[in-house]
């Protein structure tokens, strides 16, 4: 789970940990958006090799960040723009605006297609950054139960997803139950973190 | 050893070609947007092909320890299909991306006025995306194409150190080294080039701006074949540091003009063990 709680955190990291020439991007970045938003589409694109791509906190680089602190520093009042952004970006990009969602204020679900998409790849990076405090609020309980499953397919931690202690229920342990089944009749290994969500929702089966 | 493999269509690929690459040194590759063998009929097919070469294709690679960087294009032969001629609008986005590493594959196919047209704007967009350029010369009328491509390129003013022409042999090589661009060859199992005439060419030219690829994809093509042009050099006499300069570092000083190039560790010669993975050392029998 994040040890960052606002964009506010996010931004102090940067400052005290990110490279000069990083801070020097992202202030000209501000500015040049803020001066014509028109040019976000192309200053969004190039924050990587303007800020190289060292890890910096909760598994974000340097790059993200910068990325994340442009998105959170603008306001949202019309979706359709970040829409754009996550629909015409490279992987980082998209992972960027999906790490953004809960630092921006948002009209409610208007983001949840994004989360959508970024469910139904097979990048395990936006899949993770896809259940964020953002898609965890917001997605409904369904899609939650089959993300949350796909992660343990994919061997994306559940430590790194929001929203379990609230969002767990007897039917995503029962989904959880069968994947453990199939796993042991194939003789291959069950991730550790299962065993939490299915001891919380004992079935009269098991 | 270490490779870099400066055109190959790794979308065409299976993860068995990729865990070969890595075992037979392959850390980099550039993946130039191209034809697939079907013709597509809309502009989104494009949009969802470059979308695949920024996103899902290297996050492929990345899981075997290949950096995949790529170029963007509308290719030449679907430069002549109306329907696929407005993708021309939307490739400004798309080279705008931090792993977009040159414009292309550009060039001619048959040598028509559409395809005269979409080259010489694709070169104002490299242009103006700082970017180098890939250029396809033609396999029907290679000669004449090759030389109408150094025609084009000298016109629009592009320095020549930032162009490519690829597929090239022993008639194109001259005329293309002469104008101060890049030579790019395409080593296949049967056809354009082999390896033993690669070694050829390399003790009458030199190795300086030269790129040997594989330009492996759907067709009869083998991604190993930079490798075996290494193996080939060293057979025939060339040092280990005459291999690392055409196979590592000529390319990695042609797509460094873009300033995009992502190599992390794969940058430094002493970083052979990849994420502590020896299957990915680049070391031959593994
Ligand atoms: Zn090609």
């Amino acid at each position: 789970m994040t040890a960052i709680a606002t964009a506010r955190d996010l931004e102090a990291v940067f400052l005290t940990d990110a490279p000069e020439q990083a801070l020097a991007w992202l202030a000209s970045a501000r500015e040049r958006v803020s001066r014509n938003r028109y040019e976000l589409p192309s200053v969004f694109a190039g924050a990587g090799r303007a800020c190289g791509r060292t890890p910096l906190i909760d598994g974000l680089r340097t790059d993200e960040i910068a990325r994340v602190l442009i998105l959170a520093w603008l306001s949202w009042r019309d979706p359709e723009p970040l829409m754009d952004l996550y629909r015409w970006g490279d992987a980082d990009e998209k992972h960027a605006v999906l790490s953004a969602l809960e630092h921006i204020e948002l009209d409610g679900a208007a983001a949840v297609p994004i989360v959508e998409d970024a469910l139904r790849t097979n990048d395990t990076r936006l899949i993770a950054a896809a259940l964020g405090r953002y898609g965890a609020q917001h997605l409904p309980d369904p899609a939650y139960r089959h993300a949350i499953l796909k992660c343990v397919f994919c061997g994306i931690p559940l430590d790194s997803v929001s929203g379990l202690p609230d969002r767990a229920d007897a039917e995503l342990a029962r989904m959880l139950d069968d994947f453990v089944r199939e796993r042991i009749a194939a003789g291959r290994s069950v991730p550790e973190d299962v065993w939490p969500i299915l001891a919380r929702f004992p079935s009269r089966s098991r | 050893m270490r490779i870099f493999d400066p055109h190959i269509h790794m979308t065409s690929r299976t993860t068995d070609d990729y865990e070969a690459m890595a075992a037979a040194g392959v850390r980099a590759v550039v993946e130039p947007a191209f034809w697939l063998g079907q013709p597509r009929t809309s502009v989104g097919s494009f949009i969802d092909y470059f979308d695949a070469l920024v996103g899902w294709e290297p996050f492929r690679a990345q899981g075997f320890g290949v950096r995949h960087h790529c170029a963007i294009a509308l290719n030449p032969k679907e430069a002549n299909d109306p329907r696929c001629r407005e993708v021309l609008d939307l490739i400004d986005r798309y080279l705008a991306k931090d792993r977009v590493v040159a414009l292309g594959e550009v060039g001619y196919d048959s040598m028509t006025p559409p395809e005269d047209e979409a080259f010489a704007r694709q070169l104002e967009l490299a242009e103006r995306h700082e970017l180098p350029v890939l250029v396809h010369t033609p396999h029907r009328d290679k000669h004449a194409g090759t030389l109408r491509s150094l025609d084009v390129v000298r016109e629009s003013g592009l320095p020549p150190g930032r162009v490519v022409l690829d597929h090239l042999n022993e008639l194109t090589v001259a005329p293309v080294l002469e104008s101060g661009s890049w030579a790019g060859f395409s080593i296949y199992p049967d056809t354009k080039m082999d390896e033993r005439r690669m070694v050829a060419i390399l003790r009458e030219y030199g190795t300086e701006r030269i790129l040997v690829n594989s330009a492996a994809d759907w067709g009869r093509s083998d991604p190993l074949k930079t490798r075996r042009t290494a193996e080939a050099m060293l057979a025939a006499g060339f040092d280990d540091s005459d291999v690392d300069r055409v196979l590592w570092q000529n390319p990695v000083e042609f797509y460094g003009q873009s300033g995009r190039l992502d190599l992390g560790e794969a940058l430094e010669p002493a970083a052979a063990s990849f994420q502590g993975s020896s299957v990915l050392r680049g070391e031959p029998g593994e």
